[in-house]
């Protein structure tokens, strides 16, 4: 009857573990219940787990949610995305793709996304873009890097914080269009000296899917010099007639300028595509895992129910057959 | 015997052994089969799309192998990046007699009104004028200023108020028009035009800073533009 007593009080009155990291303090926190268990404090560690079960469904709700609202922001910027894939190819059909070009002034645009939660694709972008900086590097040489978005900024930041000329955060607080972009190309094009822009960004193939992707865009300068080289694509430009009011140089500048402004939309369209493919999945996975630990608490916690009735039930009938003989 | 492939096995499927709650299960196989469906026809699909013509795969990555290789050998842990033309199918080479159609390209940010369609005459706004562009003209890249562009098909011409922008036109008979805004001519209010045009000549002469002063130039021009394409 004490015992009863003592596990009814129990129950009122054991607080509540707030368990900030359940994936972590889980496991090394269901050994000590289970030695509570035999140490004779039952009724607390059933309350233990009951309170890890109930943050743990809570965290199950929350990411099977936010994997909702990726999923329908997920279609909304699909369609735009994949509408703006024509922008960038008549640009590449003209100037070809030059990811080889050998230039003094390489600016590394590295788009990424402002918030987390979505999975690698941020890292990845960072990963690259340090790549690059690595492959451009040389006598002679100097890489910038241009940031859009936080997280690039947190890892860029770092470790080279001297190589980073701007940084560009909150770029989806309103919806994406072309008029932004072109503003912040504008930006970039007037605060930054090049020779070659490399954007680099994630290309959406798929929802499970994402490419890193390099596009560059070449000054106006080296477009002249590598025509002049007649080296492959760029050394037909120069049969191009050029109609423009302006002398030739003007119009492969306004043209290089264009250029920039098309592919950062494209490129910025397709990081927030990916962005929130990547969060979809990397929720649906959060939330299976979820699912997966509520099973194996539920277990435990019937488990350690099952355990103390039986205790309870052992003292009582060896307390009854110690009165009787 | 025919080998059917095993389906990917991923992790969390291991522990459907010890949990005996069906709906669990359930509720994890269509995500994961959706997934799979994905990977499998992403895969096949992007096999077929990114290589169309065979016989061109040599041209199309020998601008990307030399930074494939020089990535290999710097980086080698890290899989190269993709460049844009591994996502573009390669254009045509030029032919040797002009060809009878025109393929347009017209492209704006939201979305691509024609795309590979073969066409008589495009007649395009450059800074220079109208120019009109028929299959065997010559390569050309032309900067477009907010007029009337019009693409004739055999008798049906469609005609688009586009701002600026720029138009390449390639030795193959393919043409590429990249414009910023296209309306078609019957969307445009005449009187919204008109009020644009008196407000923007008022603040043309009312300007003070270089700036507002090119603004409002725009401004006219595109009103300017807009009244003649609605009237002529």
């Amino acid at each position: 009857m004490a015992m009863a007593a003592l596990r009814r009080e129990g129950r009122r009155f054991a607080t509540p573990l707030i368990s900030p990291n359940p994936a972590i303090a889980l496991r090394s926190s269901i050994i000590p219940s289970q030695e509570q268990v035999s140490s004779g404090v039952r009724c607390i560690s059933t309350q233990i787990v009951r309170n890890r079960m109930k943050s743990v469904k809570n965290i199950q709700k929350i990411t099977k949610a936010m994997k909702m609202v990726a999923a329908s922001k997920l279609r909304a910027i699909q369609t735009r995305a994949e509408n703006s894939r024509g922008l960038w190819q008549p640009f590449t059909a003209l100037l070809g793709d030059s990811a080889s070009v050998d230039v003094k002034k390489n600016v590394i645009v590295t788009i990424s996304a402002d918030k987390g939660l979505c999975g690698g694709i941020n890292s990845t972008s960072v990963k690259i873009s340090r790549a690059l900086h690595k492959l451009n590097s040389g006598p002679e040489k100097e890489n910038k890097y241009v940031v859009l978005g936080e997280k690039a900024k947190a890892q860029l930041v770092r470790d080279s914080k001297k190589d980073i000329e701007l940084i560009m955060t909150e770029l989806q607080k309103n919806p994406l269009n072309y008029t932004q972009v072109s503003v912040m190309a504008d930006d970039i094009l007037k605060n930054v000296e090049f020779d070659a822009l490399r954007i680099v960004f994630n290309k959406f193939q798929s929802v499970v899917s994402f490419l890193p992707t390099v596009s560059t865009v070449l000054s106006p300068e080296v477009v002249e010099r590598e025509a002049a080289e007649s080296g492959g694509k760029l050394g037909e430009l120069d049969l191009y007639e050029v109609e423009g009011a302006e002398t030739k140089s003007e119009v492969l500048q306004n043209l290089a300028e264009f250029q920039f402004s098309c592919v950062m939309f494209n490129a910025v369209l397709e990081n927030a595509t990916s962005e929130q493919g990547a969060r979809m999945s990397a929720m649906d996975s959060s939330s299976r895992n979820a699912g997966d630990m509520l099973d194996r608490l539920t277990l435990t916690y019937n488990r350690t129910r099952q355990a103390s009735i039986t205790t309870e039930l052992i003292e009582i009938i060896s307390g009854a057959s110690a009165l009787e003989g | 015997m025919i080998q059917i492939p095993k389906p990917i096995t991923l992790p969390h499927f291991k522990l459907a052994a010890k949990t005996t709650n069906n709906l669990s299960q359930r509720l994890q196989s269509p995500p994961t089969m959706f997934r799979r469906f994905l990977c499998r026809a992403s895969t096949t699909t992007m096999r077929s799309w990114r290589r169309p013509f065979s016989t061109d795969l040599s041209a199309e990555t020998s601008a990307d192998s030399k930074f494939v290789e020089a990535w290999r050998k710097a980086i080698p842990n890290v899989e190269p990046p993709k460049t844009p033309s591994a996502f573009m199918a390669t254009r045509p080479s030029t032919p040797s007699s002009i060809p009878s159609k025109l393929t347009v390209n017209f492209v704006l940010p939201y979305s691509s009104q024609l795309s590979a369609k073969e066409v008589d005459m495009v007649i395009i706004p450059a800074t220079t004028g109208q120019m009109g562009v028929l299959p065997g003209h010559v390569a050309t890249i032309a900067e477009l200023k907010p007029g009337v562009l019009s693409v004739h098909e055999g008798n049906d011409t469609t005609k688009y108020f586009v701002s600026g922008g720029f138009a390449f036109v390639h030795a193959n008979s393919f043409a590429d028009i990249i414009a910023i805004e296209a309306v078609p001519l019957d969307r445009i209010d005449p009187n919204l035009v008109q009020k644009g045009l008196t407000d923007f000549t008022q603040k043309l002469s009312t300007a003070s800073t270089d700036v507002e002063k090119a603004e409002a130039q725009i401004g006219v021009d595109v009103h300017s533009a807009l009244n003649a394409a609605l009237t002529g």
